[in-house]
């Protein structure tokens, strides 16, 4: 088996000194599709941050065994300033920054590829408009093209069908199955009816992390880790959820 | 009209329009990252805590200028801390430093014995008494933050929007955003000087409101304030003239004239483009219906 991308060993992690996560450990190979489940305020948004390294644990550590991979995000769409003053595109090419070019501008292939995106994101024709006169939907798109601009090894998308309209949402998830044939996905969600269909692993985060290797669960086995969540079955894309009974 | 020509021929007019302009151009720049990243109300807690500087500098007989921008600095990196790291609720932060600093300039100003400033042009400002070094000062800054401004117009613009998504994309947040904080203090305590205390975020957040209505983009609102705040302190500088009142209270009526009448045109244009969209959709229902009407 290949190295892996991300190794996260015992990690714990918070806000101002109150851990959520406690004592987390998981391996993140190339091309992985982890479904992160849990109830609300278990962790999954903590242990995103922790990945991304935009949140120091308070011990344990982050490592990357091989060369520092691209990570790509989409955060959650709620936390983002929606009338902000930024068109659609600019939105998109700030996730070509890179840390040793950010200050550096903006070279006539990038352009290319972010008009590239906006046709494969259903954008067209609202490149130039202001991010305040988007639907919700098409603004979390616009946050697609941009964690996904740069190529990254590893996606990390934050409940990314919250606001997901209805008509990209089928979409979306051929989109994430063919970005899946060359990066990792770490996905958030909170529709496990939706994301069991597509993810080839799972991972429980309420305050300790339980792996499950496959993306087939019962509620015994919710149950064993302590994940207190709903097996709602629903939505336009084939998907099973609960093992098949003989 | 006469009247109005012979103003400019003043050395102390010629000075005031200088660092109307100055001003203004100033404004335009800082005060679209404070409209776009919502700080408005941190910008004044900023503006009345550097009164607490100007107190006390006047007490121990030091530069007002320097102790105001060293209060307007300490105060913007010290919210810009809070905002990220606090466990203090910000609003109630603001409004506390933003108290403190008055009442820490009152008190020292009164302490300080002798010769007492003049209170009302710190707090409403003294466009007529601006002098060349003013100016010059003004002129400098404004050549620094226009330079940051172009170079960083980037990362200033993905900071300010989501700065955890610029982090992960290893951008210096911290930094670019402290850098920002700085350069907001000097401007507001730069801009005092013409507009005071009480007055001087109209500068900041009016022309940038009205340059809002008809660009959604950041590069788009600084040059509509730029247009609209030197266009319009200069119409209030000439007004305040004319009528013989103070010059940062007319400008702040014209700037506000103009945004009101932007709106009135704003929302003509957009219902000229709604009738003309759904006329244009209602020739062609008509067209789709037609033959069901006739049947």
């Amino acid at each position: 088996m290949s190295q892996p991308l991300v190794s996260i060993k015992k990690v714990t992690a918070g806000y101002n000194g109150t851990p959520v996560l406690k004592d987390v450990n998981l391996d993140i190979f190339p091309k992985d599709f982890l479904g992160v489940i849990g109830p609300n305020g278990g962790g999954k948004t903590t242990l995103s941050k922790v990945l991304l390294g935009i949140l120091k644990p308070f011990s344990g550590e982050v490592t990357f065994p091989g060369e520092r991979p691209n990570i790509g995000y989409l955060p959650q769409i709620s936390h983002i300033d929606h009338s902000f003053p930024v068109t659609v595109k600019d939105v998109i090419l700030s996730g070509m920054a890179t840390p040793r070019t950010w200050w550096k501008s903006l070279a006539k292939e990038h352009k290319a590829k972010a008009d590239n995106l906006i046709r494969k994101t259903g954008l067209s024709g609202l490149a130039n408009k202001p991010v305040g006169e988007l639907s919700g939907g098409q603004f979390q798109r616009a946050l697609l093209a941009r964690a996904i601009i740069n190529d990254p090894q590893l996606l990390v998308l934050d409940e990314p069908d919250t606001f997901v309209d209805r008509s990209f949402e089928g979409e979306l998830y051929s989109l994430l199955e063919q970005l899946n044939k060359t990066m990792a996905i770490f996905l958030i969600s909170h529709d496990i009816g939706t994301i069991s269909s597509m993810v080839k692993t799972i991972a429980c985060v309420n305050g300790s992390l339980h792996y499950h290797p496959s993306n087939v669960l019962s509620a015994e086995v919710l149950k064993v880790y302590n994940c207190p969540i709903d097996l709602i079955a629903h939505g336009p894309v084939p998907h099973r959820v609960l093992k098949n009974h003989g | 009209m006469q009247n109005i020509l012979s103003l400019f021929e003043y050395q102390f007019f010629q000075n005031a329009l200088m660092a109307a302009i100055l001003t203004s151009a100033l404004a335009a720049l800082v005060g679209t990252y404070i409209v776009s990243r919502k700080v408005v109300f941190i910008s004044g807690g900023i503006t009345h805590a550097s009164f607490g500087g100007i107190g006390i500098a006047y007490f121990f007989g030091l530069n007002p200028f320097l102790g105001a921008v060293a209060f307007a600095i300490a105060s913007s990196l010290g919210i810009e801390w809070i905002s990220t790291h606090g466990k203090i609720r910000e609003d109630s932060a603001i409004a506390i430093l933003w108290s403190l600093g008055m009442a820490l300039g009152i008190i020292f100003v009164f302490l300080t014995p002798g010769y007492t400033p003049n209170l009302m042009s710190f707090l409403f400002g003294s466009i007529l008494s601006v002098g060349m070094a003013d100016i010059i000062v003004l002129a400098v800054v404004l050549l620094f933050t226009s330079l940051f401004f172009v170079i960083f117009s980037r990362p200033i613009v993905y900071t300010a929007f989501d700065p955890e998504f610029a982090r992960t994309r290893g951008l210096p947040v911290t930094l670019i955003r402290n850098s920002m904080a700085i350069l907001v203090a000097i401007a507001i305590v730069l801009s005092i000087r013409v507009m005071g205390i009480i007055l001087v975020l109209s500068i900041f957040t009016i022309p940038q409101n009205t340059a809002l209505l008809f660009s959604g983009k950041f590069s788009g609102i600084i040059k509509g304030s730029v247009l609209f705040g030197i266009s319009g302190s200069i119409l209030g500088l000439i007004t305040a003239s004319i009528f013989d009142i103070p010059g940062s209270a007319a400008i702040i009526f014209v700037l506000t004239l103009q945004f009101l009448i932007s709106k009135g045109v704003a929302i003509i244009l957009r219902k000229r483009k709604k009738t003309r969209k759904s006329s244009a959709t209602g020739e062609e229902k008509n067209s789709i219906h037609e033959p069901h009407i006739k049947e």
